[in-house]
């Protein structure tokens, strides 16, 4: 870890200032995934601004009929929201499949968004990364990557964005708030927040510098049943090999989500219509233009079994 | 005492202490965090500085320059020590294959270069990233199944041959009515304990005490001498509580080294501990095997030729894993042939991992025993009863000191209801879950090793216990504390038990399953004498008798207390064996049973039971001996379902280093468990009529899992971990 300095925030546009005031500053949320790539110098901010005062902690009705959840909302408190419960509950499902008890306790909406890959090579500073940094090389393309992307990859960097709650987030259509340091504000659509890697992996969000996450907001609720089904090598306490996330109207309709394939959580609405016509169809369409490496070619059999297996949990 | 002729009847029989389930007497020291470990021995040295140990970036080649000038001013560094500070590596013992840290060359990745001394862990880390180091890149070989065809046999060991043989094996192989003729692999393991490598070193002129982590003070003191060039006598080693070791901590390791070089820099004491991606790639690991078995029988299952051949690789200088050892031992069968290649990689060191040569062993020869039987037709449990042997095959009129596997397979059938078990694979279906069942027979042999204790009846009659074996979580202190209070006829709280100092008597220590049955027997010994040394002072005879704190003698009936009035009596003996380890052979036993549970959409395992069934000796504590088998079952899960340690065969290196990356079982993958003992006492292995049974509960689980993931899905995945992409093609299709 390198030295900092740090202050707390008491506004989110004062907070939005002070990182966009000092090169090299970071907001500090529950410090579950910064802290530790800090401590192996992965990150090496100059300077912290903690927004844990914020306030933005509450989870409201919309105007719409959605909800509005604080970015400091901790995973827990929203997991088990009656009103998410009730209304999102592939939201609480996808949360509760991540992470521990201990970890949901701390991290937070904002924080889980923004939480970074989990590729070994990102993870160990000798060896090369052009996310870690950029220009070095990709240490996976060739190494061991059956973790990591299968589509919406790129030559510099086949790693994915391996969260769970966003994965559900995507499927909601949920819009991502945010002010700048001038005192902005706007609404982003989850589907354009994460980026694909191109050739800067990187740049990993279109947030800008400085760019405070005050919200995520819910449209209104869609019904359906809401599943999702996360495959992984043991029962608990690991990131995804794939993950599904699913909301499914009794003619079979509905959506799609899926987590640990790509950049980011991977929906084609296109392939959508296709879900009556079962796993298959859907995934045909959704992974068409799939890039495995062969470590992690079985990820595309797996996403399309996994979802036959919802499908039929649905109908069940 | 020298133990040379089977025991007879003696004080140990009574168990009235010894053999009754007994919470651990450390228990509460441990549950409140008032059991120091290494790193947490604040107030052993004053004024300790904090250490961070830096390791190679690459896997193979040579330092060419470091630059330390940058940490050197950092704020807070007291010390710097460079890999280039020392022309050549610094000696090693007989123990180590990779040297332990000096001089330019690099032989496997995360090899420790350099330390840096501060006041402050925050510091000392901080710094470390400020050490430049240039490397000239040598090419390396990191892919056993590249170097495996080519590597040399195995040396037989003492004078034996290389290819152990009896009769002939080809011809009665090429025979055979039925064969089966596999090839498996095992990956690398990780010991994963969750305690690391850490260690509090102090000079006091040129006396030395190291407050560390080590499941063998005595090697560890050698060890340590040899390294640093300095006499033995002038080291004190002490490890109290010790985290988990799994032989990852049987030998001395970086930690050690540099923070005696560090305190020696720094001028004051230092403590450091290894990060987790150093315990996986500075340290030790279990090797990979690519492992071949061949088996002929006759068509009503007689088992006529057994082959085993492994392949594993390591360090130059280095050794094998032992994979096929237990394949001369655990089924009768007249032609027979193992052997053992070893292929030189440039990967860190591999050595001893929990049941080192019979786990992966039996994960892929019980493998083959299920595909044989299958093959044959008949029920597993019974082709296994029907292959038993009761003396060593090589050597027919050598027999067993005791063998039980037949009882074991049999109790365990019936408890676990083996007979609902389908033999046909891929019948059973709960919903979205195939179901299928495993069994695999475990073994491990029991080792003899002397052992030495004191034990010293202080005034008022309370016992101390001293020794230097130590305590890696088995439940040491408590099974001591057993076998004092037996022998003097004690309660267990009147005992005080000390671990793991150089300065007590040299034990067997903790590894190979041998610390019960060899640290009890030693510390029985020293109780003989002190009882006699008690019955002298109270003017008795060697006949009296020790009970409810008092020395009985026909009428006569002392306190025990007494015998101590002047002072505190002292005694001190060592257990050493003679040949009846020679004259029989003496092992251990176990029937693993499995069921397991496969998603037929997406490919995961769940287990859903598991139970072992041990003969192990007498049991000298039930309740500590489940514990053990319980983790070492668990183990087994992680080895069957998930634990490989990734080499990248680019850069040579374990890649999966932490926690996340490489998953050892959770408790969600933890399902019912339940382990029963035969109770067995076993007259050849000691005065305790114990054996070991820590490694036990780890052989033969993995394939008692492989073979219930088989008869649940008809898929046979020989390359262990059994993960769901190597089975999910092959799985039914659904809609
Ligand atoms: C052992 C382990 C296992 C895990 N397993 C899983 C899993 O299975 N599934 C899963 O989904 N996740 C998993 N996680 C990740 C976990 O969900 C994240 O660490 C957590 O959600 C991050 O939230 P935080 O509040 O602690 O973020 P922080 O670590 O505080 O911040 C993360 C990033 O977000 C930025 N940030 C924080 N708040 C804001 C804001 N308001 N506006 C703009 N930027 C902000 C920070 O600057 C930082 O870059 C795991 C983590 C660990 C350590
Ligand atoms: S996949 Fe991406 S994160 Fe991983 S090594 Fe390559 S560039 Fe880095």
């Amino acid at each position: 870890m390198k030295a900092f300095t740090y202050e707390r925030a008491q506004s989110p546009a004062q907070a939005a200032a002070a990182v966009a005031r000092k090169p090299g500053a970071k907001f500090l949320a529950g410090g579950t995934n910064l802290l530790d790539l800090m401590k192996l110098q992965i990150e090496t901010p100059t300077h912290l601004v903690d927004v844990q005062d914020l306030k933005l902690d509450r989870i409201e009705e919309t105007a719409e009929g959605g909800l509005r959840i604080g970015a400091l909302v901790r995973n827990t408190a929203l997991a088990s929201d009656m009103r998410v419960r009730r209304d999102y509950g592939v939201l609480t499902k996808a949360i509760v499949a991540g992470a521990s008890g201990q970890l949901r306790n701390k991290a937070t909406t904002a924080g889980n968004l923004l939480q970074r890959t989990r590729c070994p090579y990102f993870y160990d500073t000798n060896q090369p990364c052009n996310k870690r940094q950029p220009g070095s090389g990709c240490g996976a393309i060739g190494g061991v990557s059956r973790q990591l992307g299968v589509i919406g990859v790129s030559d510099a960097c086949i790693a994915t964005y391996p969260g769970d709650m966003a994965v559900a987030l995507r499927l909601l259509d949920a819009h991502v708030e945010t002010v700048d340091p001038q005192g902005a504000v706007r609404s982003i659509p989850i589907g354009e927040f994460h980026r694909l890697w191109g050739d800067t992996p990187h740049l990993e969000t279109s947030l800008k510098r400085g760019e405070l996450i005050t919200a995520v907001t819910l449209p209104r609720p869609i019904g359906g049943r809401h599943l999702y089904h996360k495959v992984r090598d043991r029962a608990s306490y690991a990131f995804a090999l794939v993950s599904v996330a699913a909301v499914i109207h009794p003619d079979g309709s509905g959506r799609v989500a899926f987590g640990g394939v790509a950049p980011r959580p991977w929906r084609v609405e296109a392939a959508e219509e296709a879900m009556p016509r079962g796993a298959q169809a859907v995934t045909a369409q959704v992974f068409a233009e799939a890039r495995p490496t062969a470590d992690n070619r079985f990820k595309l059999q797996l996403a399309t079994r996994t979802l036959a297996g919802v499908m039929a949990e649905a109908r069940a | 005492m020298k133990f040379e002729t089977p025991a007879g009847k003696n004080p140990i029989d009574q168990l009235k202490v010894v053999g009754r389930a007994t919470s651990r007497i450390d228990g509460r020291l441990k549950t409140t965090g008032n059991a120091p470990y290494a790193y947490e021995q604040h107030d052993v040295a004053a004024h300790q500085a904090y250490g961070f140990v830096v390791g190679a970036a690459i896997a193979k080649g040579r330092i060419t320059a470091m630059d330390t000038t940058l940490a050197r001013a950092a704020p807070g560094v007291v010390a710097v020590i460079g890999t280039l500070d020392h022309a050549q590596p610094l000696p090693k013992s007989r123990f180590n294959t990779a040297h332990l840290f000096g001089g330019p060359q690099v032989e496997h990745y995360h090899q420790a270069i350099a330390l840096v001394v501060a006041d402050s862990f925050e510091q000392a880390r901080a710094a470390a990233a400020l050490i430049r180091t240039d490397y000239a890149r040598e090419p390396g070989q990191f892919d056993l199944a590249k170097a495996a065809p080519d590597a040399p046999l195995v040396p037989g060991s003492k004078g034996k041959p290389d290819v152990a043989r009896v009769g002939d094996f080809d011809t009665a192989f090429t025979q055979a009515p039925v064969q089966l003729d596999r090839s498996y692999t095992t990956p690398d393991e990780s010991h994963a304990m969750m305690e690391p490598h850490a260690t509090i070193a102090a000079w006091d002129g040129d006396r030395l005490t190291v407050w560390t982590s080590n499941q063998m003070i005595a090697w560890g003191k050698a060890s340590l001498a040899t390294t640093l060039g300095m006499p033995p006598e002038k080291i004190r080693l002490n490890a109290p509580f010790i985290g988990g070791g799994f032989g990852g901590k049987l030998f001395i390791r970086a930690d050690v080294v540099l923070a005696a070089l560090g305190a020696k820099a720094a001028g004051r004491p230092v403590k450091l501990a290894l990060t987790r991606p150093m315990m996986m790639n500075n340290t030790t690991h279990r090797p990979a095997t690519i492992q071949r078995v061949r088996l002929g029988a006759t068509r009503d299952g007689k088992l006529t030729a057994i082959a085993h051949s492994s392949a594993s690789g390591d360090l130059p200088g280095g050794d094998p894993e032992a994979a096929v050892s237990q394949t001369q031992l655990l089924y009768a069968a007249p032609h027979r042939e193992t052997f053992m290649k070893l292929a030189v990689l440039d990967l860190p060191e591999g050595n001893a991992m929990r049941a080192p040569g019979e786990a992966p062993g039996l994960m892929v020869l019980e493998m083959a025993m299920d595909e044989m039987a299958e093959k044959l037709g008949m029920d597993p449990v019974e082709f296994r009863i029907l292959n038993d042997t009761q003396v060593d095959p090589a050597k027919p009129d050598r027999s067993f000191s005791q063998r039980h596997l037949i009882e074991c397979l049999r109790t365990g059938a019936e408890k676990f209801g083996w007979s609902k078990r389908n033999p046909k694979p891929a019948q059973v279906r709960e919903g979205r879950w195939l179901i299928g069942m495993g069994v695999a027979a475990g073994f491990r042999n029991n080792l003899l090793m002397k052992s030495a204790a004191r034990i010293r009846l202080e005034r008022g009659g309370r016992l101390t216990v001293e020794t230097d074996m130590t305590d890696i979580g088995t439940g040491s202190y408590t099974i001591l504390a057993q076998t004092a209070a037996e022998m003097m006829g004690v309660p267990l709280d009147a005992v005080t038990v000390k671990l793991g100092d150089s300065d007590f008597p040299a034990s067997a220590g903790s590894g190979g399953q041998w610390g019960g049955n060899n640290s009890t027997a030693g510390l029985y010994a020293a109780c003989v004498k002190l009882r006699a040394m008690v019955a002298q002072t109270l003017g008795l005879s060697e006949n009296a008798h020790f009970a409810d704190g008092k020395v009985i003698e026909g009428e006569k009936a002392l306190p025990l207390a007494q015998a101590a009035r002047e002072g505190p009596l002292t005694a001190e003996d060592l257990i050493e064996y003679g040949t009846l380890d020679k004259q029989y052979q003496q092992s251990t036993f176990a029937s693993h049973f499995v069921e397991a549970a496969v998603d037929a959409y997406t490919g995961e395992t769940r287990i859903r039971r598991m139970l072992a069934v041990c003969d192990a000796g007498r049991i000298l504590n039930p309740k500590a001996a489940r514990s053990q088998v319980i983790g070492a079952m668990t183990m087994g899960v992680g080895a069957a379902l998930s634990e490989e340690l990734a080499v990248d065969k680019r850069f040579g290196y374990f890649v999966n280093h932490d926690l996340a990356g490489y998953e050892v079982a959770v408790h969600a993958d933890i399902p019912h468990q339940e382990v029963m003992f035969l109770d067995y006492p076993d007259d050849k292995s000691s005065p305790m009529k114990a054996k070991g049974v820590g490694e036990l509960g780890l052989c033969g689980v993995g394939a008692a899992i492989a073979n219930a993931i088989y008869n649940a899905t008809g898929v046979r995945v020989r390359d262990y971990p059994i993960t769901l992409d190597k089975h999910l093609e092959h799985l039914p299709v659904l809609a």
